[in-house]
Parts: C-alpha cells; sequence; structure tokens
C-alpha cells in the first residue's frame, strides 16, 4: 500500500495548481518591474527602459510623507488597542467556560465576517447621527475594530496550547496573580501577541474601504492610492509607493508566520 | 549566599505572608472570586465593540428607517418606510440583481480554480513544499489589496501587459472577439464586466483556497484508494468521493467570495464599467447624493442576502469546516 503520501500527483493536476499559484503571484511581481519603468504617460509593456530616478522623486513628495507618516500613526495606534483588547478577551475566553461565550466570540469576529462598507457605513452613520466630526480619532476607531479578531485569533490558538497548570504550580510556588501574569503566562503568549499585533499593524495599514467612510478629509496612504487610481496623475509615483507598500505589508506576514509556524494554528489563517 | 541567610530560609513558615498593598488585595480578590477577574477582562472589549461597533450598526438600521426630503435635502428623522420602498425602483433593483449574478459567477469561478490548488497542498505538498503552498496562498491573501487591483489596472490595459502577450501568440483576435459581444465586452478588459470579475476572483481566490483545503486535509487518502481500487475512473472518483467531502469547505470559501463581491465597491469602480454595483450606489448614495437612508437601505441588502446564505450554508454542514 502507498499510503504515506510519496506518490507523486497527476500530470493535470499538478499543472493545474502550478497555474493557479501563477496567477496568485505573477500580478504582485509585475509591481516591481512597473516601479522601475521609463514611461510616464501609460502603462505600456513591455518598459521602453529601467530606471530608478522615480524612487527620488516619490522620496521628495510631501504628500506621500504626509500619506505615509498617518498611516504609520493611524496602525500603531490601532494594534497598541487591539493588542490590549483582543488579548482580554482571548484570555477571558480561553481559561472560563461561560454563558455567552459563543457569542463574545461571535462578537469579535463579525467586523471581519461582514463587508468592510457594512462597518463603513455603520461608523458614519452614527458619527452623523451623534455629531461627530471627522478625525484621527474616528479612523483609529474603525481600524482598531477590525483589528481585534486578528490578536485574538493569534492569542485564542495559543492559549489553547498553553496548559493550565503552569498557572496553578505558579501560584503554589508563592507568586501572586501579577507575578504569575509578567513571569509565566506573558511569555508564553509573547510570540503570539507580536504575531498578531503584526497581523493588525499589516491589515490596519493597508485598509481602505472602512478608511473612506471614516477619514473626511485626511489621507492614508491607501486613500491616497486610491485617488491615483481613479484619477491617475503621477503614474511613476504611484508605481514606487505601490511596491512600498506591497513590501511594508508583506514582511509583517513572513515575519508572523515564522513566529507561530511551530503551532497548529499559524498566523494569518483567518484574515 | 552566606550560611546565615541559607538558615533564615530554611526556617521561614512554608506559606508566604501575603504580599500587601493594594497590589495584594487585589490579587487576592481575583483568586477567590474569579468571575470578578473574568468580568474586569471582558468589559473592555465587550464595550468597544458593544458601542463602537454594534451601536454603529443600529445607528446604520435606524438611519434606513429615515427619508430624505426631496425639495430640500435634508434627512427627516421620522420612522417610514419609504427608502425600502426606494429600493425597488427598476434601477436598484438592476444593481443589486448585477451585483448578486456578479457574485455568483466569481464564486463558481473561484471554487474552479481553488480545488486544484487545495487538493495538491493537502494531498501531496508536504515537507518544505507544504510551506511553499502555505507562503504561496497566504502572501497574496495578506499583499495589499489595493496594489492587487492596481496591478490588474496595469495588465489589462490596452496597451499592458496582456494584449502584448497576445499579440505575440497571434491570438489577438480572440480578445477582440470577446470585447466585441454585447454584455461582457467593452472598449478595453480594464472597462469591461470580464475585467472586473477577473480581478474580483484574482482577490478572493486565497479565501476559496484556505477553507477548501482544511476540508481535503480531512480526507483520508486511502478513501481515494480505495475507490480507485473498486475501479472507479479518477472522474468518477471526484463526482462521488472527493467533491462531497469538500463540499463543506466550497461552501465554506464561497461564503467569503460571496459575502466579499457583495459588498465591495473599489474594483468595480477602478476597473470596470460605469454600471453601478451595490457597494457603489452605497458610496454615491451617502457621499455626492447625501442620501444616507438610501445608501443604509441598500447596506442592508448584502446583510439579508448573506443572512439567507449563511442559514443555507449552516443547514450544509459548511461551519464544521470553518
Amino acid at each position: 500500500m502507498r499510503s504515506d503520501g510519496s506518490q507523486s500527483a497527476p500530470l493535470g493536476l499538478k499543472i493545474a495548481a502550478a497555474c493557479g499559484l501563477l496567477f496568485l503571484h505573477l500580478p504582485i511581481l509585475l509591481i516591481f518591474v512597473y516601479a522601475f519603468t521609463t514611461e510616464e504617460k501609460s502603462f505600456v509593456w513591455p518598459p521602453p527602459g529601467l530606471t530608478t530616478q522615480w524612487f527620488a522623486v516619490t522620496w521628495n513628495r510631501p504628500d506621500v510623507w504626509q500619506a505615509l507618516s498617518l498611516s504609520v500613526r493611524v496602525a500603531s495606534i490601532s494594534t497598541a488597542i487591539a493588542l490590549v483588547l483582543g488579548t482580554l478577551c482571548s484570555a477571558a475566553v480561553s481559561r472560563t467556560k461561560f454563558f455567552g461565550r459563543e457569542t463574545i466570540s461571535l462578537l469579535v469576529i463579525l467586523p471581519i465576517a461582514l463587508p468592510g462598507i457594512i462597518t463603513g457605513i455603520a461608523l458614519r452613520s452614527a458619527f452623523s447621527l451623534a455629531d461627530i466630526p471627522f478625525s484621527f480619532w474616528t479612523i483609529v476607531l474603525g481600524h482598531a475594530t477590525f483589528c481585534v479578531v486578528v490578536v485574538y485569533n493569534n492569542a485564542v490558538a495559543r492559549f489553547r496550547r498553553t496548559s493550565g497548570s503552569m498557572i496553578e504550580a505558579s501560584m503554589d510556588l508563592g507568586a501572586d496573580g501579577f507575578q504569575t501574569f509578567r513571569h509565566v503566562v506573558l511569555p508564553n503568549i509573547a510570540t503570539a501577541l507580536l504575531a498578531g499585533g503584526m497581523l493588525a499593524f499589516a491589515l490596519s495599514f493597508d485598509e481602505v474601504i472602512v478608511t473612506t467612510f471614516t477619514a473626511g478629509q485626511q489621507q492614508t496612504l491607501p486613500i491616497w492610492m486610491l485617488e491615483e487610481l481613479i484619477r491617475p496623475r503621477q503614474r511613476p509615483v504611484t508605481n514606487v509607493v505601490a511596491m512600498v507598500v506591497m513590501l511594508v505589508t508583506l514582511l509583517p506576514i513572513l515575519a508572523a508566520y515564522y513566529l507561530t509556524r511551530d503551532g497548529d494554528q499559524i498566523a494569518g489563517s483567518g484574515k | 549566599m552566606s550560611l546565615d541567610a541559607a538558615m533564615m530560609r530554611a526556617t521561614a513558615p512554608a506559606i508566604l505572608p501575603g504580599s500587601g498593598g493594594l497590589r495584594g488585595a487585589l490579587s487576592d480578590l481575583f483568586w477567590r472570586k474569579p468571575k470578578v477577574l473574568l468580568l474586569l477582562m471582558l468589559l473592555p472589549p465587550v464595550l468597544w465593540l458593544g458601542i463602537v461597533y454594534i451601536g454603529s450598526l443600529f445607528a446604520l438600521l435606524a438611519q434606513s428607517f429615515f427619508s430624505i426630503d426631496e425639495f430640500s435635502g435634508l434627512i427627516n428623522r421620522e420612522f417610514t418606510l419609504k427608502t425600502y420602498g426606494d429600493l425597488f425602483q427598476a434601477a436598484n433593483l438592476d444593481i443589486i440583481l448585477r451585483t448578486v449574478t456578479m457574485a455568483a459567477l466569481v464564486t463558481l469561478a473561484s471554487a474552479v480554480i481553488a480545488f486544484p490548488i487545495a487538493y495538491y497542498a493537502a494531498r501531496y505538498a508536504r515537507g518544505r513544499w507544504k510551506a511553499l503552498f502555505y507562503l504561496g496562498i497566504m502572501l497574496p491573501l495578506w499583499s495589499s489589496y489595493l496594489v492587487k487591483i492596481y496591478a490588474w489596472k496595469l495588465i489589462l490595459a490596452k496597451e499592458g501587459i496582456l494584449t502584448w502577450l497576445l499579440a505575440k501568440l497571434h491570438l489577438l483576435w480572440v480578445l477582440d472577439a470577446w470585447l466585441s459581444l454585447p454584455i461582457v465586452g467593452g472598449n478595453s478588459l480594464s472597462v469591461s464586466f470580464t475585467g472586473t470579475f477577473i480581478v474580483f476572483v484574482y482577490v478572493w481566490l486565497p479565501f476559496m483556497i484556505l477553507p477548501v483545503q482544511a476540508a481535503l486535509e480531512r480526507v483520508p487518502g486511502n478513501l481515494v484508494e480505495a475507490s480507485s481500487d473498486l475501479g472507479a475512473s479518477p472522474g468518477q472518483t471526484f463526482r462521488n468521493v472527493l467533491f462531497p467531502l469538500a463540499l463543506p469547505g466550497i461552501v465554506a470559501g464561497s461564503i467569503f467570495t460571496f459575502s466579499l463581491t457583495l459588498g465591495d465597491y473599489i474594483i468595480p469602480q477602478i476597473i470596470g464599467t460605469s454600471r453601478l454595483f451595490i457597494g457603489q450606489a452605497v458610496y454615491s448614495q451617502q457621499g455626492t447624493a447625501g442620501n444616507i437612508p438610501l445608501a443604509a437601505a441598500f447596506t442592508v441588502v448584502p446583510v439579508v442576502i448573506m443572512g439567507f446564505y449563511l442559514w443555507g450554508a449552516k443547514r450544509m454542514g459548511a461551519f464544521d469546516a470553518l
């Protein structure tokens, strides 16, 4: 019997799977080529020439820097809020069984399960009913809400693998609740939190749908990109920004993967 | 360590005194009454999500029962079903029908493309290949949504790589023939429904692959072998063994592809025709038209459709595959 998984796949399946993966990856690679093109006015392929001058042009653009700085600030604060709320929630859900536990899980997942436009317009109508003006904090409010779920998912998976007897042992040895948290619980869940935090950062940094409803006049980097996509003015600068955004979101994903790959559940499986 | 200190240790009582102060008292309280700790842990996230999120959803629902005064453009905050009535105008029904058709087609295509990848990853990929497949699905899933759309704008543009490739293969006539078709065609792929469709499939594909792969991981390899031992052709094995077992995973994935397509307004805005989808209708109603009640009523449509969809999916056992 050959049930050890060492047999090779039928040729048709191999080709179909390879084509599928190419379909997923070739468009992303294309972005890296276009960042170097000399063409300014159109998306012509193949690029008539290659240059690095657009990196310098982009570097000197204040609007790009402003958008980038707003995005980084929003993502950092949203991630911090999501880390606190997600950890609390996952600790509560995984350590005890209580009435309404399933409802809490659903509540956390809902903001990402419903389409972004619903979250966005819901927040906007709440702001309009409550007469809250748009500001930095209205963006953060939206982002933190859907970032909680990634931290929560990662922390819950880690808590499931952490044995409760370690906490009891720590208490038996005379540590109080805070010491146990500081020296036993936190080191155990630290990498899961780091991974969750990075994914939350990537999610917030890239988010555009909810942001269009909660940002008012301010531009995060994705909103800046969106404007350029609808009314292209600076194609070469957009190409460079696209490549940078791609790198900024990919690195945290890779890091989160390596931080949690030994686990039974790997970060990111539930975007 | 001196001998004295060691002696002190040995004679110290086995039970340490409490650490005292507020910190000690709190720690003791949490130990004696775990429910207090539980409450304190749950309170911040539940308050946040309850007020910010659920509160907003109710605000949205409330808005959909308001109406707009057609002359002054002001919102009339009185209960009415008039806004829902507006939803059933022919133009709006068109938008809903178009979006649902697109969502169904995108879901079907994603399932067809996702299956081989998921099957290979679940059954044949081992060790390094398994990790490679995992990252190969995860990186496109997480990479920037807007940049992915931008990449397709580059690909589908008239002067872009796809036209170039087809010209090299002497297949441009196929593209021209397709673009001259009535509904799916257009001036170029980037301003046609075909383009919108391709980009939707591309962007949501990883959401389909993951649950299908999870469902297929649970199919024991010897089931497939038993099927072929009993004389089934590969096609029969697929139809009678693999497909039924993968179906809950496909339904679970279709929840994502369907719901995400229903709610998206950026893809059809950037790559597509000027005819609206639900998401665009919502966006333009609340933005330029300033008609938040109608926008709110429009968002209730995908929520209701997804409600029915989830109900059906639950009956098929799709949630066990998640």
